[in-house]
């Protein structure tokens, strides 16, 4: 097996007493497609943070590309929460992905041919090429997330981070995105760290799922993490998986209110 | 004498012109600079923190003119307390505008103690709010064009990483862009830039330097390198046609006419932005509209 582009090891990540997960080890390789599922204040966001060294575990290590986690690393894409860019940003499309090339480098920065060349094989990677020159605050949430993959694939990374890429997009736009990762994985061996609250858009293409509820998490395909007993087991009550129709749909979850953001309650529908 | 006569009038013109050297200057230097910075204002959603400097700054001012000091350097003293106050305190938008708003009903009614203990020139006290664009010094300019190098060179080094944090500061900050640190170093450089303004264009009207050009920019262009250059191009028109159009009106201050100029160029771009957003600024290229999803398996 190649060398694995995430690895956490005995990871565990709280604040204050409470803590969020512990024990948890885990390694995905290229190509790997990950799912994190769970419900809110679960900690999916905070493993996005500890993988981008923006944000310190409580114990164990984070290894990215076999090195420790830290600011900045080349070698990872993010994808941040879907929302909306507001209208009167003075960007078009195709400088948001130029800052995934160089936005964080210090100085003016110089136009070059290889630099226009990368940023049109970005735009056309997404499909974007028709709104590249389009300011972005006019684009609609779903073109806005395209240009935000493309960004984040810019500078052609092994690892891509996505946080709940998905919300607010309607079904179309939801397909659209999943496929660019999928697509993205399959000619680019990127490995995919997917978190979302909905499995549904994404499960076509998932190879594994890290599911983190109540402080434990389960990891698996899923087949093995998506049924009632492992559910009801990290709950710690009642809850039903029911397939139909290549959906998963999942009842009887308890809404969670903690450190919630966008949703007050976890829908797995 | 008609009003109309009072408020534009070009007799003796050639004599007059060399008297307003040192301000035509000021006026530029401060116009390239007022306009770069007011690009960043805009993007990061801060024209209510430069309101809140300039009083505080005001507050400096008026202390320096009571105690007999440099004006500009009390100016400077009190805006860069404000903007480290605000930069310390506020680093989310709702606490920035609750911590603005109690600092500067303060400043302001400091500012107003100050002036009316002081006993020198009433026009000195106006000047300080209202600004006295003809009264810049030769020491006053080397203040104004000093603190522009510094600044025009720190701005020209943070560009990439600062447009990057104030756009999306989420992905900046997955990309190692030090989010949290470029915040209070961007309010020190707007701080002395409001301060030097000040004794210029007054407290009151400093955003009609700082803000309206960026954002008279921004609605006819999308571009982050014309943006700033349109910027800098009205905020000099502003403050170099004041300048000019005040010196033949006796009387007169320069200020209404900078803030007037400012705001036609603002009504201009805005008319010309709706316009062309009417015809479709969001117009996909033919491909667009016809052409289905690329392949997306």
């Amino acid at each position: 097996m190649t060398d694995p582009i995430l690895e956490l090891r005995d990871a565990a990540l709280g604040y204050g007493n409470r803590t969020l997960w512990s024990h948890l080890n885990l390694s995905v390789g290229p190509g790997e497609f990950l799912a994190v599922l769970g419900a809110n204040g679960s900690g999916k966001t905070s493993l996005l943070q500890t993988i981008l060294g923006l944000q310190r575990l409580t114990s164990g290590e984070v290894l990215v590309g076999g090195q420790p986690a830290r600011r900045g690393s080349e070698l990872i894409g993010y994808v941040p929460q879907q929302r909306r860019i507001d209208p009167q940003t003075p960007l078009r499309a195709r400088d948001v992905v130029g800052q995934g090339i160089d936005g964080h480098r210090w100085g003016i920065g110089r136009p070059s041919r290889a630099r226009r060349a990368q940023l049109d094989a970005a735009l056309a990677s997404v499909g974007a090429s028709a709104y590249a020159d389009l300011p972005v605050g006019v684009l609609s949430g779903g073109e806005q997330q395209r240009i935000r993959m493309a960004q984040a694939l810019a500078a052609d990374p092994q690892l891509l981070l996505c946080d709940e890429a998905l919300l607010s997009l309607d079904l179309n736009h939801q397909a659209a995105v999943t496929a660019l990762v999928d697509r993205r994985r399959r000619t680019a061996g990127t490995a995919i760290v997917f978190v979302s609250h909905e499995i549904n858009p994404i499960l076509p293409y998932v190879d594994r799922v890290l599911y983190l509820a109540g402080g434990r998490f389960r990891i698996g395909t899923v087949e093995e993490v998506m049924t009632s007993e492992t559910l009801s087991a990290l709950y710690g009550m009642q809850v039903e998986v029911l397939h139909s129709h290549g959906r998963i749909v999942v009842a009887g979850i308890p809404d969670v209110h903690v450190h919630s953001h966008d949703h007050d309650e976890v829908s797995l529908s | 004498m008609s009003i109309w006569h009072r408020i534009f009038d070009f007799s003796d013109y050639s004599a007059l012109l060399p008297l307003v050297q040192n301000s035509l200057i000021a006026g530029i230097v401060l116009g390239v600079l007022c306009g770069l910075i007011s690009t960043f204002v805009m993007m990061r959603d801060l024209p209510f923190a430069v309101h809140g400097i300039s009083e505080l700054s005001f507050a400096g001012a008026s202390a320096a003119l009571l105690g007999g000091v440099s004006v500009v350097l009390g100016s400077i003293g009190g805006s860069l307390i404000a903007a480290a106050i605000i930069g310390v305190l506020g680093i989310r938008a709702r606490e920035r505008n609750s911590v603005i708003g109690v600092l500067m009903p303060f400043g302001l009614g400091l500012g107003v103690l100050f002036l009316s203990l002081y006993n020198g020139r009433s026009g000195n006290k106006f000047g300080l709010l209202l600004g006295q664009v003809v009264a810049v010094d030769t020491v006053h300019l080397g203040y104004i064009i000093w603190t522009a190098a510094i600044v025009i060179v720190a701005l020209a080094v943070l560009w990439r990483p600062l447009t990057f944090a104030s756009t999306d500061p989420e992905a900046a900050a997955a990309r190692g862009v030090p989010v949290r640190l470029l915040s209070p170093v961007f309010m020190l450089l707007l701080g002395v830039t409001v301060a030097v303004s000040i004794p210029v264009v007054g407290a009151l009207l400093i955003l009609s330097i700082v803000c309206t050009p960026a954002a008279a920019a921004m609605r006819i262009t999308a571009s982050p390198a014309v943006v700033p250059l349109l910027s800098v191009v009205f905020a000099t028109i502003s403050t170099t046609g004041g300048i000019l159009l005040s010196l033949g009106a006796d009387g007169l201050p320069p200020t209404p006419y900078i803030t007037t100029i400012s705001f036609a160029i603002y009504a201009i771009c805005r008319t010309a932005g709706a316009v062309r957003a009417r015809r479709g600024w969001a117009r996909r290229r033919d491909v667009a509209v016809t052409a289905p999803v690329p392949d997306l398996g």
